[in-house]
């Protein structure tokens, strides 16, 4: 058979034949085709991907408000009149918010109609005028228009999320509350406005007053603490293993167990991290502290196998030269090879950030997991993530959730893509060309 | 560079030293279904007391109770939601750990078949809702695997479509639920099942010949699929009918619709009870326990006209309310 082969190939002529040719070129031709084709697939996907997240997403960046006229009485919020901080935090708001919107409404009356009525603006309208006149108790006795927040079901009727066409029973928002919504619109008392609130707040059960900062700060505490873990302990290792470390079956062994260390699930490092971190150093639950340490367990491999990769991509010659000028093999380590080979080092732990930044399954087994509306303030306050932001958001049954959860999924990118440019204007600094 | 390093691996150490503070928040473990209501009366508790907000976690009821009763101290948590009631043996390692507990009951969570608007409207039996789902059912006197295709299939006067349900995998409480008193319950009244076998946790096994689809922990998710297919139906917790009612309708069961009223009388079969646990020894140590549960157990929350309705909360009946309230607040001992 390979005779027949090596006999045909040894007396075959060149064929220089245009049909032949045009065959090559054909072939070739469509060879280009296919790597087009099939970027553009990929293209295609990320595109819808994005664009799907940024269409049910970007309304959230938004937020219907209502504006109202409250009338600031003393004797609701500081009788005696002392300004003491402690009394006006105990004032009655929540009668000044609903007196201000029964007196736009002069005629609903029936508890089960102020209900409703009460409902249009956010449960959290009685904190929000709490806050005002703290910063300026001067505001006691006047009446001051306010905006507030609408309430989450009233900002996704006017953002058509809530369809008004079907039947009363069928949504959750009454006729009647669009009957007052739509005359507020008349009055120009509604306006829809940008969501502050959904870049400065924490986590919250009403969709009005959720934010991302919680989650933005958690991730930050926590991958500080992977990053000035993993980092330094990744470049050693994989600095010793490549250059110092002599080869034997031990360096051996070493190496598989990290290659496959990579390749474990990541949940697996969420059970450590409870039997070692939690259970054993009895570390507090849900911080970014223990977060970090599992992450930074889950992203050393990653990083030693760039490294090393990165180091054995310098070439030979440079060490065996600065060897021949009389440099100690660690001067020729920090001086040469290690600066050569930091761009790939860098890429390796970017790339092993990225991971630990889109992580949620091994914190579920740490405690982060978890509801928390306190933006953390140290590395062991109770803190969750942004993946876990998501996750959870995308558990909520109220709709407004569901815009919050894309806008959430487009704060947790443009993170990455902080961090990804960071790592690239960094490696553009180092890199250096022989 | 190194000086950077340096004081941040400091601050790490600090903030190590600063984990041995005592703790000031209140810790809650459990359920996801309760997790919702909970959450809600932790940040209205935060806002409006001078406790710090407590947090909450959502690790399921065996999760939670296994935290719950592993020990008394800092490291444990406080409390632990639950979708069913404590089992003996769950008490049982309580105790053995030194762990006084008060049971309190929150109030009803119903769990539907539901469909999108445009499929058909359709009544079932707790008999029928076994005869499409279980594994094996009884058929001319021995078990044989599920042969029923399509919803005609079981009674003529269903509609003729094919069998196609959506629904919670088995690590999920609201599946525990629904084959506890759904399948289990139509097991009963089936006749002949019980001389094969079926009976208690036999009937607990659900199809596997792609019937039945296991649509993953996230409610939000079975919820658009149906939309997208008016041909299957979906099992979910009653808080997401309610939300999406512009979208979905619930399926009749036996002869009950699932209503918010409905299943607050009892009447709806598929529903159950939903409760938190509090840790005794904790109370007075970190701050604020006593507060919360009195915050929870308040008519502004739990109450008919209270904010964890319009979380999707069904409350308990006025008298039981009352007398649970009393109980919790006076943190009455459970015993088993």
């Amino acid at each position: 058979m390979t005779d027949f082969i090596a006999d045909r190939a040894a007396t075959r002529k060149p064929d220089f034949s245009n049909a032949h040719l045009r065959k090559r070129y054909r072939a070739e031709a469509r060879f280009k085709l296919y790597g087009i084709a099939a970027i553009v697939a990929a293209l295609g996907m990320l595109a819808f991907l994005l664009g799907s997240i940024v269409m049910t997403g970007s309304s959230a960046f938004t937020q219907t408000e209502i504006a109202l006229d409250v009338t600031l009485d003393r004797a609701q919020i500081d009788p005696n009149g002392t300004l003491d901080p402690e009394v006006l935090a105990k004032g009655n708001y929540r009668k000044i918010v609903r007196d201000a919107i029964r007196a736009q409404f002069p005629d609903v009356s029936g508890r089960r109609d102020l209900r409703e009525l009460y409902r249009l603006v956010s449960t959290g309208s009685d904190f929000t005028l709490r806050q005002i006149v703290e910063t300026d108790p001067g505001l006691i006795d006047t009446t001051q228009t306010i905006w507030f927040k609408s309430s989450a079901d009233i900002d996704q009727l006017n953002k058509g999320a809530i369809p008004r066409d079907v039947v009363e029973s069928d949504r959750r928002v009454s006729d009647a509350q669009i009957g007052w919504f739509d005359k507020l619109s008349a009055d120009d008392r509604t306006r829809r406005s940008f969501n502050t609130t959904f870049f400065t707040s924490g986590d919250s059960r009403e969709p009005e007053q959720a934010g991302v900062l919680g989650a933005v700060v958690g991730t930050t505490l926590t991958l500080v603490v992977t990053l000035i873990l993993s980092f330094p302990i990744g470049v050693m290792s994989a600095v010793y293993l490549e250059e110092f470390a002599p080869k034997n079956r031990w360096t051996d062994l070493i190496e598989v167990n990290i290659n496959n260390l990579a390749a474990v699930p990541s949940i697996v490092f969420g059970l450590l991290g409870l039997a070692v971190f939690l259970n054993f150093f009895e570390l507090p639950r849900s911080a970014p502290l223990v977060g970090g340490l599992v992450l930074a367990l889950m992203t050393l491999p990653t990083v030693i196998i760039a490294g090393r990769a990165a180091l054995q991509s310098v070439p030979p010659s440079i060490r065996e030269a600065a060897l021949g000028v009389g440099a100690s093999p660690l001067q020729t380590v920090s001086h040469h090879v290690l600066p050569l080979a930091m761009p790939g080092i860098l890429t390796g732990t970017i790339i092993g950030m990225a991971r630990a930044l889109g992580e949620t399954a091994p914190l579920l087994m740490i405690g982060m997991v978890a509801f928390i509306v306190d933006i953390p303030r140290s590395f062991t306050d109770a803190a969750t993530v942004l993946p876990v932001q998501v996750f959870l958001w995308a558990d909520a049954p109220e709709r407004a959730f569901v815009e919050r959860t894309s806008a959430a999924i487009m704060v947790l990118l443009a993170f990455l893509i902080l961090m990804n440019l960071a790592a690239v204007l960094l490696r553009r600094k180092l890199e250096r060309r022989w | 560079m190194k000086i950077k390093t340096l004081t941040l691996a400091a601050a790490i150490t600090v903030g190590m030293v600063g984990a041995a503070e005592a703790r000031d928040q209140i810790r809650i473990v459990g359920s996801s279904t309760v997790f919702p209501f909970s959450t809600a009366v932790a940040e209205q508790f935060g806002k409006s007391s001078s406790f710090s907000t407590p947090v909450v976690e959502s690790t399921g009821t065996g999760g939670g109770m296994k935290l719950f009763c592993s020990g008394v101290g800092e490291d444990h948590p406080d409390m632990t939601n639950a979708s069913r009631r404590m089992k003996k043996s769950e008490f049982e390692a309580c105790t053995k750990n030194g762990i006084d507990i008060t049971e309190v009951q929150v109030g009803f969570d119903g769990i539907v078949i539901a469909n999108a608007k445009s499929g058909p409207d359709i009544s079932l039996s707790l008999e029928q809702v076994f005869l499409a789902l279980a594994a094996e059912i009884p058929q001319g006197g021995k078990l044989v695997a599920n042969p029923n295709k399509m919803w005609s299939d079981i009674d003529p006067s269903l509609p003729a479509q094919k069998i196609e349900v959506l629904g919670p995998p088995p690590t999920s409480g609201t599946r525990d639920a629904f084959v506890e008193i759904a399948m289990e319950g139509g097991c009963k009244t089936l006749a002949g099942a019980k001389e094969l076998g079926l009976a208690n946790k036999a009937c607990h096994a659900v199809r596997e010949d792609g019937a039945f689809i296991e649509a993953g922990e996230n409610d939000n998710l079975i919820v658009q699929k149906l939309e997208a297919n008016p041909n299957a139906f979906g099992i979910f917790g009653f808080s997401f009918l309610d939300q999406n009612a512009d979208k979905l309708k619930g399926a009749t069961v036996d002869g009950t619709m699932p209503e918010f009223e409905e299943i607050a009388a009892g009447n709806y079969p598929v529903s159950r009870s939903l409760f938190f646990y509090v840790k005794q020894q904790h109370v007075g140590v970190i701050p604020g326990i006593k507060e919360f549960v009195t915050e929870f157990t308040s008519e502004n929350a739990w109450g008919p006209d209270g904010y964890l309705i319009g979380k999707g909360l069904i409350p308990l009946p006025d008298a039981a309310r009352a007398a649970m309230a009393k109980q919790a607040q006076g943190l009455q001992p459970l015993s088993m």
